[in-house]
């Protein structure tokens, strides 16, 4: 087993506040992997990192042989711009950029695949809608489809269910399921713990700090959780300045890198 | 007696046939470039930038006259120097895009005014603000044409990531870093075009044929592609019946163009098949769910 993503003392944040603080570990090739928290966690933040959107405030993300094009994103809020007059065909062919690029052309064999993703999550005969007219649930599928269509080795999704029904989401599911049976790496933020314990065989547990990372059922314990509730939200604008020592360890990762993560860089999150 | 008011005006006077190619030009570029700006929520931008590039049109005016090339590199540099500024303030400082556009092209277009009033008459400024499609030479009218060529041939170019880039930046984000460069492309389009529509219309009517025709599209279509072949139509056709309208009547030529612009778009608002007031006020029985 390699590792797809792998953390070194990872910090990530807004205006020097962290929002992911000394996060170390790594995504093992094929890992289907929960993410959870609190609101104001970091999940979000952290998938912006591995995407590549937020720059690390210290620290580093190593992706192997990894290119940007090879992770996949279902932001949790995408920025999509609903009135715009495009269709669910189009939308959804957006998938292949990394075969058409700009200019490529879309053949036979593309135009089978881009019918088989939306197939694939039940929006047969919704081609041709425009995405004004398409419900949250609707919409969510449809972004899967493209999903499917982009291929890529790790993907990551933030609370992808979120205001869908059971339907939507067990439909949905099966798709992430398919890809884990297919070897690619899936992160996935969540909050319904009891879908997680059911579902997810590696979870991170994350409160800005990571608290637990590994299998399921030794993350999600009363006292974990306890621990996670317990970090505050709220940003500290008096935070001193971190100090390296005081970052926590992480039970799966053996391996500390704390090197090239000079003091001063970023505050320290409290957690009273 | 059709033939005389339709065709007439073009066969027998040469100025009319250029008015009308140069017309049609402006129509063929300003149309695709309108929907975008439209769809991107940017129709005033439009509108500031073409006052923007006034005092680079008077500066070349003030050194040469009514020199085509001379008022035509200046509005280039005007219009890019103001976006330039503009995309400056906005990024490093508290003001947003729209803020930082107004406070420079309210500049721009004070500083141009100045510029004409110092050295013109005002017969110059009104060909300046309101351009002369009547009276194109070659030398316009090859600008003109030239332009709307380069503007389709990029267009096609940027195609793909520009659409992606308006209904959904954050994906295009992470597929690609093609997405501000064909927005980079595309404010560029904006700015030539105005310049060459100013020669024509003048500044303060070249954003009426961009803005006009494309409020007409989105009233007629569903998808982009069908709103930009109505916007470039309408905008064609009010070119001509404007020049129609403006040879028959003696009023203003690039006023009556934009005028047609205007009935065409109020039809489209009372009458549109996509959201027209009509439309809305009986909408008919409901289907079956």
């Amino acid at each position: 087993m390699s590792a797809a993503l792998q953390f070194r003392n990872l910090t990530l944040g807004y205006d020097r506040q962290p929002a992911v603080h000394h996060l170390d570990g790594a995504v093992e090739t094929g890992a289907l992997v929960a993410v959870v928290g609190p609101n104001g966690a970091g999940k979000s933040t952290l998938f912006k990192g591995i995407v590549g959107v937020l720059k690390p405030l210290a620290g580093r993300i190593e992706r192997g042989d990894l290119k940007a094009q090879n992770i996949a994103y279902l932001p949790q809020a995408a920025e999509i711009d609903r009135t715009f007059p495009i269709n669910v065909y189009d939308m959804v062919a957006m998938g292949l950029w990394r075969r058409t690029g700009s200019f490529g052309g879309i053949d036979r064999a593309a135009r089978a695949s881009i019918e088989k993703a939306i197939a694939a999550v039940g929006l047969t005969g919704f081609e041709d809608r425009g995405i004004s007219t398409l419900s949250g649930g609707q919409m969510q599928r449809m972004l899967f489809a493209r999903l499917l269509l982009q291929d890529a080795r790790v993907i990551v999704l933030d609370e992808p269910f979120n205001a869908v029904d059971a339907k939507t989401s067990a439909d949905l599911f099966d798709l992430v399921r398919r890809w884990h049976g297919e070897r690619r790496t899936v992160l996935t933020a969540l909050h319904d713990l009891d879908f997680v314990r059911a579902n997810f065989p590696e979870t991170l547990l994350l409160a800005r700090e990571p608290v637990a990372w590994g299998r399921t059922a030794s993350v999600l314990t009363p006292e974990n959780l306890l621990t996670a509730r317990r970090m505050c939200e709220a940003f500290d604008h008096e935070a001193a300045l971190c100090a390296d020592e005081k970052a926590p360890a992480l039970p799966q990762s053996g391996e500390v890198a704390r090197a090239g993560h000079s003091v001063g860089e970023h505050g320290v999150a409290t957690r009273d | 007696m059709l033939n005389d008011i339709f065709i007439a005006p073009f066969t027998e006077f040469e100025f009319m046939r250029r008015a009308l190619a140069g017309a049609l030009a402006l129509a063929l570029g300003a149309g695709p470039i309108g929907v975008f700006l439209m769809l991107r929520r940017m129709s005033l931008v439009g509108d500031a930038m073409a006052h923007a590039i006034l005092p680079g049109a008077a500066v070349g005016f003030l050194l040469s006259g009514l020199n085509l090339f001379a008022m035509t590199a200046g509005g280039l540099i005007a219009g890019f120097v103001v976006a330039v500024l503009t995309g400056l303030v906005a990024r490093t400082t508290e003001l947003k895009e729209d803020a930082a556009l107004a406070t420079f092209y309210l500049l721009s277009l004070a500083v141009g005014v100045t510029i004409i009033s110092l050295k013109g008459t005002n017969i110059d400024l009104l060909h300046v603000l309101f351009g002369n499609v009547l009276a194109l030479d070659d030398q316009t009218l090859l600008l003109i044409a030239a332009n709307a060529t380069i503007t389709l041939i990029v267009l096609a170019l940027i195609y793909r990531p520009l659409v992606i880039e308006c209904v959904d930046p954050g994906f295009m984000r992470t597929v690609s870093s093609a997405g501000g460069p064909a927005h980079l492309a595309f404010l560029v389009l904006v700015v030539v075009n105005l310049v060459s529509g100013f020669h024509a219309l003048g500044t303060l009517l070249a954003v009426g044929i961009m803005m006009l025709p494309a409020a007409i599209g989105r009233f007629w279509a569903r998808d982009t592609t069908l709103m930009i072949l109505i916007a470039t139509a309408s905008g064609a056709v009010a070119s001509y019946v404007g020049l129609l309208v403006s040879f028959h009547f003696g009023v203003a030529s690039g006023p009556a163009i934009i005028l047609i612009a205007g009935v065409l778009y109020l039809s489209s608002l009372l009458f549109g098949r996509v959201g027209g007031l009509v439309r809305q006020a009986f909408p008919g029985r409901h289907l079956e769910a």
